[in-house]
């Protein structure tokens, strides 16, 4: 604990890449417990605020035809889309619903075998299974009017293309719910790769100031490896079925990241032979459909604070948010905003 | 919206477990868990992920309710 607070060796800067710590940093104020010379920023941690505006608005096209229903987390209802969002379109008449399980597609669409049910599948890899398993479970029942309008995407070749673009961050803590599935090995390859630590922590206060310290501490002694101080939570080979069920369906391929463009192999999609589930959209230029003014892509990779967005807190609110950070539980800017 | 959240087998029905998640019962798939009644599980977007200890369920549930209040207010 002394050892954080009273760090004065070189500048550090750790990038905590999950939202539930961003939120876990502000609410146990632990910014103020360490050093200023051991920055903590946020990264792209939540799979709502990478989400491109071309694909809200493909959303909003699907739910505006006749005989569909589009189904989505309510985490994607508020996010802008150049042509509003699905709330708005919900508002004008749009069939939307909003679900908590992607597996309701299959009661709904048994009960409605003449409207199609379109899952709005977005998320990193804690999610993709469960839309795997959503596809299992309709080859099964043999439904056919259940579709996925995809924008899967996984952490670990984006947390590579950070690396890469943003060599000044010295170490990384790593997304918890994330590693459940893919496992703490998931990450030796980066670390090994750009020698850098990557340390897998639970959510807690002291967890994370354990994580902290344990990251600092191999910066010091420049020992590039990765620490999982989640063992009861994370194992090291991860969960293997999940892992079984994303193979079988999807295959990745490139995707584009709101604010920061399009990353190599970093999203999935489904495979050929699965591809009649698949409701195809032309990702469009995924830079220039963010709303005018809008920083997220800098936020998302830790080369500014969300305060000094100009948009922020003037313009861009929890209820009239302009990027999509301010609109999710887990974005950076609405954590801060919530927090001023 | 990757927070999976803890809780307690109370029934499990072929596939499906009733978690209890702080009294509130909720249809569960077990698929990709191996687990039975009395197990505490990892749930997300209605699905278990991994089977948990006891503690540090009871940790993890304690702290998600204090982060609540952070990202909901
Ligand atoms: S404050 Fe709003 S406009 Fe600025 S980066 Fe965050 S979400 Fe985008």
């Amino acid at each position: 604990m002394t050892f954080l607070r009273d760090y004065a060796g070189p500048p550090v800067k750790i990038m905590e890449v999950c939202g539930t710590h961003t939120a876990s940093i502000f609410k146990n104020g632990i910014r103020s417990l360490i050093s200023p010379q051991i920055k903590l920023i946020s990264g792209p941690g939540c799979p709502v605020c990478v989400t491109p505006a071309a694909y809200i608005d493909a959303a909003v096209d699907v739910a505006q035809q006749e005989q569909v229903v589009l189904l989505t987390f309510g985490d994607m209802v508020k996010v802008p889309g150049t042509k509003g969002s699905l709330g708005e379109a919900k508002a004008a008449g749009a069939a939307i619903k909003v679900i908590y399980s992607p597996l309701q597609a299959l009661e709904l669409a048994a009960r409605k075998p003449e409207t199609l049910f379109v899952v709005a599948a977005v998320g990193f890899e804690t999610t993709v299974p469960v839309y795997a398993l959503l596809l299992a479970k309709c080859i099964e029942a043999g439904l056919t009017n259940v579709k996925l309008l995809t924008a899967l995407k996984t952490v670990m070749p984006a947390l590579a293309w950070i690396c890469r673009s943003e060599p000044d961050i010295d170490g990384f803590l790593c997304p918890g719910h994330v590693s459940v599935i893919t496992g703490a090995t998931a990450y030796r390859p980066l670390a090994a790769n750009y020698g850098k630590p990557f340390v897998i922590a639970g959510f807690g206060a002291e967890h994370i100031l354990a994580a902290v310290y344990e990251i600092v501490k191999l910066i010091r002694a420049d020992q590039p490896l990765l620490r999982n101080l989640y063992t009861n939570v994370v194992r090291e080979e991860g969960n293997p079925v999940a892992q079984e069920l994303i193979a079988r369906y999807f295959t990745p391929a490139a995707a584009h990241w709101r604010g920061i463009g399009e990353i190599g192999a970093s999203g999935l999609v489904l495979k050929d032979e699965f591809r009649h589930y698949d409701v195809p959209y032309a990702p469009g230029n995924c830079l220039a459909t963010d709303a005018p003014g809008c920083a997220c892509g800098q936020v998302i990779t830790g080369r500014i604070d969300p305060a000094e967005c100009p948009l922020f807190g003037q313009v861009c609110t929890p209820s009239r948010p302009q990027g999509p950070c301010m609109v999710s539980a887990e974005g950076a800017c609405g954590i801060w905003f919530r927090n001023r | 919206m990757c927070v999976a959240i803890p809780g307690k087998i109370v029934a499990v029905a072929g596939a499906i477990g009733k978690v209890d998640f702080n009294g509130n019962l909720v249809d569960v798939n077990l698929n990709m868990v191996k687990a039975g009644v009395g197990d505490y599980v990892l749930v997300h977007a209605g699905v278990a992920l991994q089977v948990l200890a006891k503690d540090e369920a009871e940790e993890m549930l304690d702290l998600f309710r204090q982060l609540e209040e952070v990202v909901n207010n």
